[in-house]
Parts: structure tokens; sequence; C-alpha cells
């Protein structure tokens, strides 16, 4: 199983699997962070985007995912003002631009992306920025890969590792981990070693820990630094994955001490009825067991321009990629 | 109800369905049901029209006026035509810089004399700012043009024939992550400019009878212009990865940013298709001009297959479509 939507959408846009051997098939997981993000969260956000006087600011993808009625680019059509930031620092100098308004950042990624935005939550700490506030909708990797070992519906031989995560969680985070796993580059080449690697793990039937491809960008330890800031601003905490369900420890919450920039306290949020797309198997294609073109949307009501589930939205998304790039 | 949303404007399907929908449903005529960059009238006249409204108005590599006036001599030149004369509509939002009106109106002065095109007429209006999510007020350019076609030649998306040789005249994706960049200030430190450039000198330089096709690749990129031309002329088109340019400070950007440069937009480069037989020769004629010293042959034509393929780096082949639902912020 390829974990991360970057290796999903260079394995699909090289065409691997078809230079691949019949008995190694490549499953795409859970690594698609707008992906995994539940139906309540995509709704709130939009719920936020439109109360006047609120700026919703994004990475791109999110904008375009279907809530249960609507989604943020059609909120935006309508008059709503949602803003695609390409760093969330830039949400700062909107909120002391406009300091009027309340600028609210979706929080959607894993750790390559939340240490940079608890970075963002102290900077606005120190400097009293008290307009901004965050939707936290983050997600760890490590714990939903011992779901993913643990599940009996999933079937799993080895796991190529995400190689940016790792390089802020460090090889030493998937210790847990039974079967092999070896965390790989981006680049075509990078990944084939990757596979051959796993290959050679799984045939020697070896229980060493997870090896490293990518070794210019990975260290075993990881990048404390960063790990320090996530955690001075967030705790884990149970959370809820599109398909997978709640997995323990697996998310993000606001420590005390920062609370202040939880946007879901600071404007009392409350989502009911969220409701998955009828017919998407999104949360079957990230746990594994379907493939994109199992699904009997796929490439007839759900497309990229008219998306049903957010796998066809997001450029990592696996529907996105095998329906761009083909299924090989 | 329907509203229009960004990602009508992307170029991908949704944008195509309105052109169906709602244009050509209630214009259609047989000169505009050809569909091709510019409109064949009168046996030898080439007209065409392009609306600008590119943000910021001043980019490294060029501005608005120098795009305004590039994009619709490109667009003649597609159709082999020589560029002559253009009109120039400016639509601007009060507060609107003097200053900055009058250094876009010299850039496309010195862009129209170097193309060799008279800007022979035009109009301005001023509307009240809009506001709204930019904050800077704004200016929206279109320009027509006119140009002829030269005796015996037929440029057409619909031309390409199996067996034709694909010549692309240069780098890939420089305007489109130039733009992004300036409007994002990500401060990439490589050297990044638009591509922005006419094209009717360097088509000059080759045009003949056996040029068939000729395409600009701007929105969507070279990937939409390849698919487009496949659709028209009914071929399969494959490429080469390793034999497209790209400049490895794009190539950087590109992967920094998750975007493929194949979709990336570019305003100064074209693709032809020409016969077998003249390649070498075309391929010659372009590379001995400042902005063709890239220019390569990047694939063929084929009969076989159904589609635009790509044969990757590591060997595979895999189709290469159009961009669906963009979500870049509008760049040209």
């Amino acid at each position: 199983m390829e974990v991360c939507g970057t290796h999903t959408v260079a394995i699909s846009k090289n065409g691997l699997r078809s230079l691949l051997p019949p008995n190694i098939r490549l499953i795409s997981g859970p690594g698609c962070p707008v992906c995994v993000t539940p139906q309540a969260e995509i709704d709130a956000s939009i719920e936020l985007a439109r109360r006047p006087g609120t700026i919703i600011t994004t990475f791109g993808d999110m904008i375009r995912v279907p809530g249960t009625r609507t989604s943020l680019e059609k909120e935006k059509a309508e008059g709503s003002d949602v803003r695609v930031v390409y760093s969330p620092l830039d949400c700062l100098d909107i909120a002391k631009k406009e300091p009027g308004k309340e600028i609210v950042f979706i929080g959607v990624g894993f750790e390559t992306t939340s240490p940079a935005i608890a970075g963002t939550v102290l900077k606005a700490k120190k400097e009293k920025v008290k307009n901004f506030s965050v939707i936290p909708a983050f997600k760890l990797i490590p714990p939903a890969l011992k779901a993913i070992t643990e599940a009996k519906d999933i079937k799993v031989d080895g796991f190529i590792l995400p190689g940016h995560v790792s390089a802020i969680i460090g090889a030493d985070a998937y210790s847990f981990l039974k079967i092999p796993g070896v965390i790989a580059g981006f680049e075509a080449e990078d990944i084939l070693e990757a596979i051959g690697m796993i290959v050679k793990l799984i045939v020697a039937r070896s229980r060493v820990p997870v090896q490293i491809q990518y070794r210019s960008v990975v260290r075993p330890e990881g990048n404390p630094a960063a790990i320090k800031v996530l955690y001075e601003v967030f705790e884990p905490s149970d959370s809820n994955w599109r398909g997978i369900g709640t997995i323990k420890g697996s998310g993000l919450v606001f420590r005390d001490k920062y609370r202040e920039f939880d946007a879901l306290k600071k404007f009392d949020v409350n989502i009911q009825n969220a409701k998955e797309p009828a017919g998407c198997s999104c949360g079957s294609i990230l746990k594994g067991t379907k493939t994109p073109p199992e699904c009997k949307l796929f490439g007839k009501k759900c497309t990229p321009e008219y998306p049903v589930g957010p796998c066809m939205v997001s450029s990592e998304g696996a529907c996105s990629a095998y329906y761009k790039y083909g299924n090989n | 109800m329907a509203i229009i949303e960004l990602s009508h404007g992307s170029g991908g399907n949704k944008a195509r369905n309105i052109i169906k929908d709602i244009f050509i449903s209630r214009f259609s005529n047989p000169i505009l049901n050809i569909l091709d960059d510019s409109a064949c009238i009168e046996g030898d006249l080439a007209f065409t029209t392009d609306s600008f409204v590119v943000e910021p108005v001043f980019f490294p590599g060029g501005d608005i006026g120098k795009l305004s006036v590039c994009g619709t001599v490109n667009d003649l030149a597609m159709k082999g035509a020589t560029p002559l004369y253009l009109s120039a509509s400016f639509i601007i939002e009060e507060g609107f810089e003097m200053e900055a009106l009058a250094r876009i109106a010299s850039s496309m002065a010195k862009t129209a004399k170097e193309a060799g095109v008279l800007i022979v007429t035009g109009d301005t209006k001023v509307v009240d700012r809009r506001g709204g999510l930019k904050p800077a007020p704004q200016i929206y350019i279109t320009t027509a043009g006119i140009g002829k076609i030269p005796k015996g030649i037929d440029v057409s998306s619909k031309n390409a024939s199996p067996g034709d040789a694909i010549v692309l005249s240069g780098t890939i994706a420089d305007h489109g992550i130039s733009i992004m960049n300036a409007r994002n200030d990500f401060g990439f430190k490589g050297d990044l400019k638009s591509d922005c450039a006419c094209l009717n000198g360097m088509v000059e330089a080759f045009l003949s009878k056996d040029v068939r096709v000729l395409r600009d690749p701007t929105r969507g990129g070279l990937a939409a212009s390849l698919n487009e031309i496949a659709e028209a002329s009914k071929v399969s088109i494959v490429i080469d990865e390793e034999k497209i340019p790209v400049l490895p400070q794009v190539k950087a950007a590109c992967s920094l940013l998750g975007l493929d440069p194949l979709h990336v937009a570019n305003e100064g480069k074209f693709v032809a298709f020409v016969r077998p037989s003249y390649k070498n020769k075309a391929l010659k004629a372009i590379k001995s001009l400042r902005l063709g010293k890239n220019a390569t042959i990047i694939g063929t034509a084929e009969r076989s297959l159904s589609g635009v393929f790509i044969r990757t780096k590591v060997g595979s082949l895999r189709p290469l479509g159009m961009l669906e639902g963009e979500q870049l912020p509008r760049i040209c």
C-alpha cells in the first residue's frame, strides 16, 4: 500500500502499475488529507463561510470538495469571501490588513503541514492577532496505519511510507509496524527502488525496522524542532476519518492554552445531519478495499469537474489520479 | 439556480460546455463552428479576439499590455496568417493609476511595432471599483486582430495526419509558474520569467505547405492543445516525456506546488505538426531564431491508439488528459 497521495499520483503519472509483475499489486491508502476529512468538518467550514464578516482561508484543494449540500466554491460564487492561501502565514497578513473581519483557516493536513500551522498560531499569539482562528481537522499518519494493519478486511503485505510526513516524524515513528515498510521519495525510480526493497523484505520474511529509501530527506529521528512546535500548540485526540471511522489518538486538538484559536469553539459551529454523498466509495478506496474504477460512480457521475466525493477533487486523491492518468 | 463559478473559465469541459450550450447553439454558423484560434473569412483573412485579465498587471517577462498584443498576434499566427491590424478595448476600474495605464500602452505600442501590426481602433470604458476580493483597482483589455493568410497555406487543428512530426518551439510552463510566483510572492529565487512573446516571426521562418497544424498552448498547457488537436484531427498522439524541455527552476517550482508542467500555461510557445519529410528543415529554421533555440521534436501523430499518450522516462505509456476543474488562480 502506498500510504501517501503524492505517491499515488506519481505511480499513476509514471504508469508504474503497468511495469510491475502481476503478483505485486499497489493499493492506494488513506494519505490524502482532503479525502479523509469527514463531511461534518467540511460542512462546518461552509457554514462559517456564510457568516458575514468572515474570510475563509484554505489550501486550494479544499475549495471544491462537496459538502452535504454545497461547496466552498459555490459559496464563493454566491458572494462568500473564500481565499486560497499557499502558506498559513498569509492568514496573519490578511488578519492584520482586515482587522474588522474574522479570518478562519481550514486546518487540514498531516504532520507535513500541521507544524507550519502550529507555528502560525504561535506567531498569532505572540503578535496578539485576535481575528484569526483555525478549524482543527488535522490527522496523524501512524495511528491510521496501525488501524489498517489491525483491520480484518484489509490485507496489506507492505507499506510504501510517505516521504514528507516521515521527514517530520522520522522513521522511528513506525516502530509498531509488523510488516515491511520503506519510506520512499517521489520520483519514479525512488518508488520502484522502494518496491524492490519491500519485496526483498517480504521474501526474506525479515522483521527489520522501517527502511529509508528517501535518504536525502528523512532521518530516523525526523525533525524534532517541528514536532516540538506541533505539540506545543496541539495534543492528540481521537479523530474521525472518512470511510475508516474513529481512530484512537489520530487527530489533533488545541491545547487549552491556545483554545482561543479554535474556530469551532470560537464561533459555536454546530453541524448536524452531515451526510456522505450517496453511492460514493471514497471510504472503501481510502481503506484500500476498493480501487477507484470499482466505484460505480467513477468516471460516470463523478468526474474532476463534477466531483461527488473528495477523492475525485483533491490532486492527491486516488480517484483523481486514476481518472487523470488511467489505471496503469 | 445555476451560476457561473471560476472553474467555468478554466478551459476544461465546464468551459467547453458553456461555449457549446450557451454560445454556439445561438451563434452557430459554418465559420464559427470550426472553432480554431482564428476564424477564416473572405477566403484569405484570419480574424480573432481575446480578453486579458491577468493579475498582477506587471509581471517578470511582461505585462497585461504586452500579453494582449502577443495573445491576439499569436492566435492569427497559429492560422498561418500574417498579422496586420489590431483593435484594443480597455475596461478600467476607477482608481487605476494613470502612470500604470501609460506604461501598459507603451508596452502595447512596442510589442505591436516588433510584431509588425498596427493598433487601428479601440474603446475605453471606466467602471465603478468593484472591490470585493481584489484589493487594487483592475484593468481588463480585449484585443481583436485581422491577418492575411498566404496563398497555399492551410493550417488548422483538424489537419494533423498520422506520421506527422510534432515540433515544440521551446521550454514549457514558464508563463504560468512566473505569474503564480509574482501573484503569491512565493519567493522562489530562480530566474522565473514569463515567456510572453509574439510568435509570428518564428512561424514565418518555417511556414510552408508542409505545416499542417500550429497551436500555442496557452490556458490548459501543452496537454490541452494536444488533446484538442487529437480530437479535431481524429488522430492519436504519442509524445516523449524526456524530450519536453522544462527549465530546472520551473520544474522545481512545479514539483513544490504539485503542478504538472504539461498543464501549465505558456504565452510564447507553439506546437507544429509537420509532414515527416519536412521535420528537420522546420526544426533547423526554428532553432536558428533566438526564441526557438530550445525547439525540439517531441513526438508523432499516430493512427493506432485513441487520444494523447506520453511515454514516461521509465518506459511506460500513459494517457495524457486535459486538465479538468482547474484549481490554479487565473493566469492569462
